[in-house]
């Protein structure tokens, strides 16, 4: 096909997109890294050159061990449930039965509606004397502290963050289920073989690329949790329920440790990127093909 | 026979106790906002339906807090970010899907890139930049907008999923247009912009959603109650009213009012299982 563009017109519809890129992404990106290598921790408006001291201030900073635990324990926790419940709940949805409509609309809920009324919301569940708590008790166990008991804290949290996503990675699911061929549902059928027979011969290999899919997206967002964080427990009690980001969050805007803050943000850097990496060269390539 | 029934049996239940749990949250917080004062909303055993029924909460925190202003907040930004979502997108996704240029390579890994990198770790340049070019709401109210819409004008996502909408569009359809003597501009709005529709709904249908829940960038930027989008204005109900559950839990169910009727309108957009391309990272 002959050029009916003239020269210059591509440059001009990319340029508003790149406009806002290069000032919102591309230089804060390369900031961030400058930052990292400055000391503002004496005075904000003074700001010295300091080498690599913030990342070895960060490494020698137990904090900083027990958000990085934290956040383990966020991804080693949520991801397998995000993976898993919303694949199940997506078999189960992917047939003729009534009240399919009703079933997805109330599953669906929790992602739509804003974080901080969630959070609000599971604060209430969670409260002393609260609704969790009679359960609890009227089970013949003791009270739990479930914002307020360092042992608790983050697990409360992560609840919050599954019962916010399971019906958006449950969509996904079911988009991919539309693509099993119903042929070998039947002969497996003929052969005898069970729910979960079934399920996990025909169904599991076969959209095994959105598992995958759902594991590393639900993965890049537990790294990036913040709001849950920061309306329910604020990263307590003891630095409990602190991860990345809320860390991040406190040293840059609370302590206006900005260097100390861009270092740790240099390290959340590298393993969102590392994840994304993995995510767009495995299991998103289609979309992204020149 | 019996064994097809007693499955669907199972199925049901497990899915209404699935349903029951994704909104039992927001039936407790409905149910405590309905508890007049003469009942003890932290009774044992609890009761979902309140003996005390009254609206009063409601009435209570619609006078003290300014539900309007943040929801017209709200508005003006969701609906400039998806304005400029939609405008830039479509924009930078055409050349990409439909041109060769010079430099089209790098640009596409370089908008590539922007997809692995997390807002939460640039946020702290971001907010230097935003205040360096005076888009804070001390400034005055419209700055303080831009500053909350100007960071989420265009995402890669937005112009990858508009690239494979435009590449989705027969070429025969251009060269039409050039037969009747169209110039490049009417191509993109008059024959193009038209027949990818349906991919600019799906853009701007997710990126509401997504603005319009947004709280830590605003909860950085903002700094007068006048200019609090909803989530910033719920989370601040905790500081103004700190044990009366009775009262936030009123303002946060009528702060979400708004959103649930979006969603329940669009819901096709939602739960139809077609937009698996509007995965979101």
């Amino acid at each position: 096909m002959f050029r009916y563009y003239g020269k210059y017109a591509p440059y001009l519809f990319l340029m508003p997109a790149a406009i806002v890129l290069v000032i919102f992404f591309f230089i804060p990106f390369f900031q961030t890294i400058a930052l990292s290598l400055m000391d503002y921790s004496s005075s904000i408006y003074n700001a010295q050159f300091a080498g690599l001291d913030n990342y070895v201030k960060l490494f020698h900073s137990p904090v900083f061990y027990k958000v990085l635990l934290n956040t383990f324990i966020y991804l080693i926790v949520a991801v397998p449930i995000l993976a898993i419940v919303p694949l199940f709940l997506a078999i189960l949805l992917n047939r003729q039965i009534r009240g399919l409509t009703l079933y997805k609309i109330l599953i669906y809920l929790p992602v739509i509606v804003s974080i901080v009324v969630a959070a609000i919301a599971f604060k209430w569940l969670y409260a002393d004397e609260g609704i969790l708590n009679f359960i609890v008790t009227s089970l013949g166990l003791e009270k739990i502290g479930w914002l307020t008991d360092p042992n608790w804290a983050l697990y409360s949290v992560i609840i919050v963050t599954i019962w916010k996503g399971i019906g958006y990675y449950m969509m996904i699911y079911l988009a991919a289920l539309m693509s099993v061929p119903k042929e070998l549902y039947e002969a497996c059928e003929i052969d005898g073989a069970g729910f979960f027979t079934k399920h996990l011969t025909v169904t599991v290999p076969h959209i095994m690329p959105t598992i995958a899919l759902v594991t590393t997206i639900s993965a890049i967002s537990a790294m990036k949790v913040f709001a849950e964080i920061y309306v329910m427990t604020k990263g307590g009690p003891l630095n409990s329920s602190k991860t990345i980001v809320y860390y991040i969050y406190e040293r840059a805007f609370e302590n206006l440790d900005l260097g100390f803050a861009s270092a740790m943000a240099v390290v959340l850097l590298i393993i969102v990127l590392l994840l994304s990496l993995v995510n767009i060269l495995f299991f998103e390539k289609n979309r992204y093909q020149i | 026979m019996i064994k097809k029934i007693l499955g669907k049996i199972t199925i049901h239940s497990i899915l209404i106790f699935v349903s029951l749990l994704s909104i039992f949250p927001f039936i407790w917080l409905i149910s405590t906002s309905l508890k007049g004062n003469s009942e003890n909303i932290f009774a044992y055993p609890p009761t979902i339906i309140p003996t005390d029924f009254t609206w009063a909460n409601y009435t209570g925190v619609w006078e003290k807090v300014n539900f309007i202003g943040y929801f017209i907040n709200s508005m003006i930004v969701a609906g400039g970010t998806v304005l400029l979502n939609i405008i830039l997108s479509a924009m930078a996704g055409y050349p990409l899907a439909r041109m060769e240029f010079r430099g089209k390579k790098i640009t596409f890994f370089a908008i590539l890139a922007t997809i692995m990198i997390p807002f939460q770790a640039i946020m702290l340049p971001v907010y230097l930049i935003t205040l360096k070019l005076h888009l804070v709401d001390s400034v005055n109210n419209f700055a303080g907008f831009l500053g909350l819409i100007m960071p989420f004008a265009v995402s890669a996502f937005g112009i990858f999923l508009m690239r494979q909408a435009f590449l989705g569009i027969p070429r025969e359809m251009e060269e039409a247009a050039i037969v009747d003597g169209c110039n490049v501009f009417q191509i993109f709005t008059k024959v193009l912009i038209p027949m990818v529709k349906p991919s600019l709904a799906v853009l701007a249908i997710f990126t509401f959603i997504g603005s319009w829940g947004e709280f830590l960038w605003p909860s950085i930027v903002l700094t007068k109650d006048a200019m609090y989008t909803l989530p910033v204005g719920v989370n601040n109900l905790q500081g103004m009213f700190s044990s009366n559950w009775r009262f936030i839990a009123a303002g946060s169910i009528l702060s979400t009012i708004p959103i649930i009727i979006f969603f329940l309108c669009m819901q096709r957009y939602f739960i139809s299982g077609e937009n698996e391309g509007a995965v979101k990272g």
